[in-house]
């Protein structure tokens, strides 16, 4: 009957459409399986502690101490908070607070063509034009070093910071405003004093987001960072972080060698640290929605 | 501060032992102050914009000479030292195309769940969490993982389905917001006569939510090529290939892909010509640049003729 | 069904929304093809008693339903009751007209291509006939083609309850449906339902009085989710019995 053939199809279509929902978590925990299946092994031949705090990174020899690309990673990271959160949240005020409606039409989209550009792209640009230009200026022997990947980091973080911080002083309701300057407060008085603090959870989120997105970033950092698996001193040498290693040196390892599982391992701690400042910024944005 | 307490001294008569400063030189301290910092915020503007600028003139220039219809339409020859690109581009567009197979659909009908299905429990909160983490878990564990299940474990191999496969996964996320926010746009009513007319679910989603939606789920479709054609850390040790003397055959061929081919020109092939490296730099700049220009339009114009 | 006997029985319904007791034991008999009317404020309840009838209240999140409202001898909240087919003989007119973003033709098809009751060639037909009983067909006959919401506010409800009435139901539902009308439109609604009555069973909710004056024969008054008194409209309209029924006809509130 024509009716039976409808209820057989809305109960097998909502079986796939739920399926379909659930998938998501299971993706997300095989991706976990998976890392830990290929990256544990890897404590057959080293320990916990000599893995996490070594400091010599030489896989050929057998030896996996990643520290010096936990510390390359938190450098170049580093350096590109300390450039990107600032100057990111300075553009989503004035977009969101200063600018006429002409120049913030024009400058959004600015702003998001460059979250479009790809990671390699950008590589490609600071290889070739960012990385001379540093060893020029500061006289150094090359320009792959730390600091040319956090400036690039940072271009490449500044979409995400902008446009979640300004979203967030937006939100920030007219009354704040309208009470501060009926007190008598200039307009930078009153975001200075009363909009970004209102809006501190959302901007906080912003930057973590884009701190997730720095710390996970591969091609342009391997392509400006130089090649130096050692622990650096100053942030103008050449570095190595935990993404780079893993796509610079999978293509030739063997597989389930230990250097294969050590990789894996790697990348297990990166999708730990990712999915931490996930969560952070996921409470950030909550706590934030809660207290309004 | 200083000037609320100045403003409130001025209305009321008598000021002598508030020791405050004159009335007027605070308020000029303050527009000062206001005045440096707008143009300090007017400044950051600018030094976010010159570099952006400067990225897309530079490409622009050194890129669009060597952009000719044979760079575009043939093989890289000697080494890859000269010639085209062809194989690159072509193996972006099956690599798209795969992605969107599997991506799309799968997507589509979670975005579906979410917005049609799902009740406000701790199932759906884990969904959600689900995909924010997916979509921000690192490319290049995204690479590791495709290369550990699609090609060790599930034994594709080296291929365009794993390579497709991984990044499916990877642009899923941007499919599911699109999708879902396009879903809950479509007004309740339109359900609620639906039912009310006797049609089961399914058949109000297919016929009255779904074609609704279309536009915005367009929109998300095409940011998911834009996406899926730039990257490259995931197709490293999942399909990437350095080079082929012709075109991938099957689903189980390797292929070249234009990120890895710049990743290549740029950083592996020593003498590189500077023009193929820029054109091919442009060549997918404008590929994904001008899909995110696509969905812009497209979502611009379901927002504004929307038909209810 | 012959005249005077009793299309639906609603007895002893409760609704509630979360902990909120929406609908208090109410208990009421519609009469087969004839026009009810349920009367009261805002908030009364007026509008769930009528939604529990084609069980649309189970879109609601949260919303639970306990009592019986029983057509056909058969009480349509039993478990194995299909509600979708219920939904075919139950239609329902919304206060605001939603017709599809769909053309005038399919909106009226919309409900024939669901149940497949009509093949693509029958399909003319059956629209002609029920935009004809929505006394709509005149105005679009040469619109078909076009986007329902070319039309016009009136013309669009009248749109809806040709869309409704092309699945051929035995009841109509009509929640307020000339509430957002100008007073021409209202008053071509209250002729069609008084042409439709002498086939439909019709109950309406409405917040018009006089409306609901002059188009039902029985109504009942809500108050608080309670039925406070339910008869033949000429009497309550005249000499309620009820003195909180004679407060809100009297205009002394809502």
């Amino acid at each position: 009957m024509a009716g039976d053939r409808r209820k057989i199809t809305d109960a097998v279509m909502e079986a796939v459409i739920r399926f379909s929902g659930i998938t998501t978590i299971v993706f997300v925990v095989l991706i976990f399986v998976l890392l830990l299946r290929n990256g544990l092994p890897v404590f057959r031949y080293t320990s916990v502690p000599k893995f996490l705090f070594g400091r010599d990174w030489l896989p050929l020899s057998g030896v996996f101490g990643i520290l010096p690309l936990i510390l390359g990673s938190l450098l170049v990271t580093a350096g590109a908070v300390v450039i990107a959160v600032p100057l990111g949240v300075a553009v989503a005020v004035y977009i969101a607070e200063v600018a006429p409606p002409r120049v913030k039409e024009f400058l959004k989209p600015i702003v998001e063509t460059l979250a479009a550009i790809p990671s390699v792209v950008i590589g490609f640009i600071g290889l070739l034009v960012l990385a001379p230009v540093v060893q020029r200026l500061f006289s150094l022997p090359t320009g792959l070093t730390a600091f040319t990947g956090s400036v690039v980091l940072a271009l490449m973080a500044l979409p995400t910071i902008t446009s979640i911080a300004e979203d967030a002083i937006t939100a920030v309701p007219r009354d704040y405003r309208a009470a501060s300057l009926a007190l008598g407060a200039t307009r930078w008085q009153t975001i200075r004093m009363a909009v970004v603090p209102a809006a501190r959870s959302g901007i906080f989120s912003g930057a973590m987001l884009g701190i997730g997105r720095v710390i996970g970033e591969t091609m342009a950092v391997l392509m400006v960072t130089g090649n130096a698996a050692v622990v650096p001193t100053t942030i103008f040498e050449p570095v190595r972080t935990m993404t780079a290693t893993i796509a610079a040196e999978m293509g030739e390892t063997v597989q389930y060698s230990p250097h294969y599982f050590a990789l894996f391992a790697i990348g297990l701690v990166l999708f730990v640290i990712t999915f931490a400042i996930n969560l952070l910024a996921d409470l950030a944005v909550r706590r934030s929605m809660a207290s309004r | 501060m200083v000037a609320a307490a100045s403003m409130a001294a001025r209305n009321r008569p008598q000021a002598e032992d508030l020791r405050l400063p004159v009335h007027g030189t605070a308020r000029m301290n303050n527009r000062t102050r206001e005045l440096i910092a707008f143009t300090f915020l007017r400044l950051s503007a600018l030094i976010v914009v010159l570099p952006i600028a400067l990225i897309i003139c530079l490409l622009v220039i050194q890129g669009a000479p060597a952009l000719s219809l044979k760079f575009l339409f043939s093989y890289p020859s000697e080494g890859m030292r000269a010639g085209g690109i062809f194989p690159a581009i072509v193996g972006t567009i099956y690599l798209v195309l795969g992605t969107i197979v599997f991506a799309v659909p799968l997507g589509v009908m979670a975005a579906v769940y979410l917005s049609e299905y799902a009740r406000p429990n701790a199932l759906t909160r884990l969904i959600r969490l689900s995909i924010v983490n997916l979509a921000g878990v690192p490319s290049i564990v995204y690479g590791l993982f495709g290369f550990g299940i699609f090609v060790l474990l599930l034994g594709f191999g080296v291929s365009l389905l794993a390579g497709s496969l991984t990044l499916a996964l990877l642009v899923l996320p941007v499919v599911i917001v699109a999708a879902e926010e396009a879903l809950l746009s479509v007004p309740q009513t339109f359900r609620e006569a639906s039912l009310a007319l006797g049609a089961t679910k399914w058949q109000t989603i297919r016929r009255v939510v779904l074609p609704n939606a279309l536009p915005g789920v367009i929109t998300g479709v095409v940011l998911a090529i834009a996406r899926a054609a730039g990257e490259t850390a995931p197709i490293l040790f999942t399909v990437a290939a350095f080079y082929l003397p012709r075109l991938p055959r099957s689903i189980f061929d390797q292929a070249m892909a234009l990120p890895y081919h710049l990743f290549i020109m740029s950083t592996q092939v020593p003498n590189a010509p500077p023009g193929i490296q820029w054109g091919t730099a442009l060549a997918l700049l404008i590929i994904v640049l001008g899909m995110n220009l696509i969905a812009a339009v497209i979502r611009a114009r379901f927002r504004r003729r929307r038909p209810w | 069904m012959v005249d005077g006997d009793i299309s639906v029985s609603i007895g002893d319904l409760n609704v509630y929304y979360g902990d909120f007791h929406a609908i208090k034991h109410v208990s009421v008999d519609i009469k087969a093809r004839d026009i009810t009317a349920f009367i009261g404020p805002s908030g009364s309840g007026k509008s769930t008693v009528l939604r529990a009838v084609d069980r649309m209240n189970e879109l609601i999140p949260g919303a639970r339903t306990m009592g019986g409202v029983v057509i056909d001898g058969r009480n349509i909240y039993e478990p194995d009751v299909d509600v979708v087919e219920l939904r075919k003989r139950v239609g329902m007119v919304f206060q605001r007209a939603n017709p599809f973003p769909m053309s005038v033709f399919d909106n009226v098809a919309y409900g024939l291509r669901i149940h497949g009751t009509a093949s693509s060639k029958e399909l003319g037909a059956h629209v002609e006939r029920s935009l004809r009983a929505a006394a709509l067909w005149d105005e679009v006959k040469d619109k078909l083609r076009q986007s329902a919401f070319a039309l016009s506010g009136g013309q669009q409800q009248r749109l809806c309850i040709a869309r409704v009435l092309a699945v051929g139901p035995e009841i109509l539902l009509m929640d307020e449906p000339a509430s957002a009308l100008d007073p021409i439109s209202t008053l071509r609604i209250e002729d069609l339902m008084r042409d439709l009555a002498k086939q439909y069973t019709i109950i309406t909710v409405t917040h018009n009085m006089q409306q609901a004056a002059r188009v039902s024969t029985y109504t009942g008054f809500f108050l608080s989710g309670e039925l406070i008194e339910f008869g033949r409209s000429d009497k309550i309209f005249t000499k309620p019995e009820d003195k909180r029924t004679e407060d809100y006809i009297t205009g002394r509130f809502g």
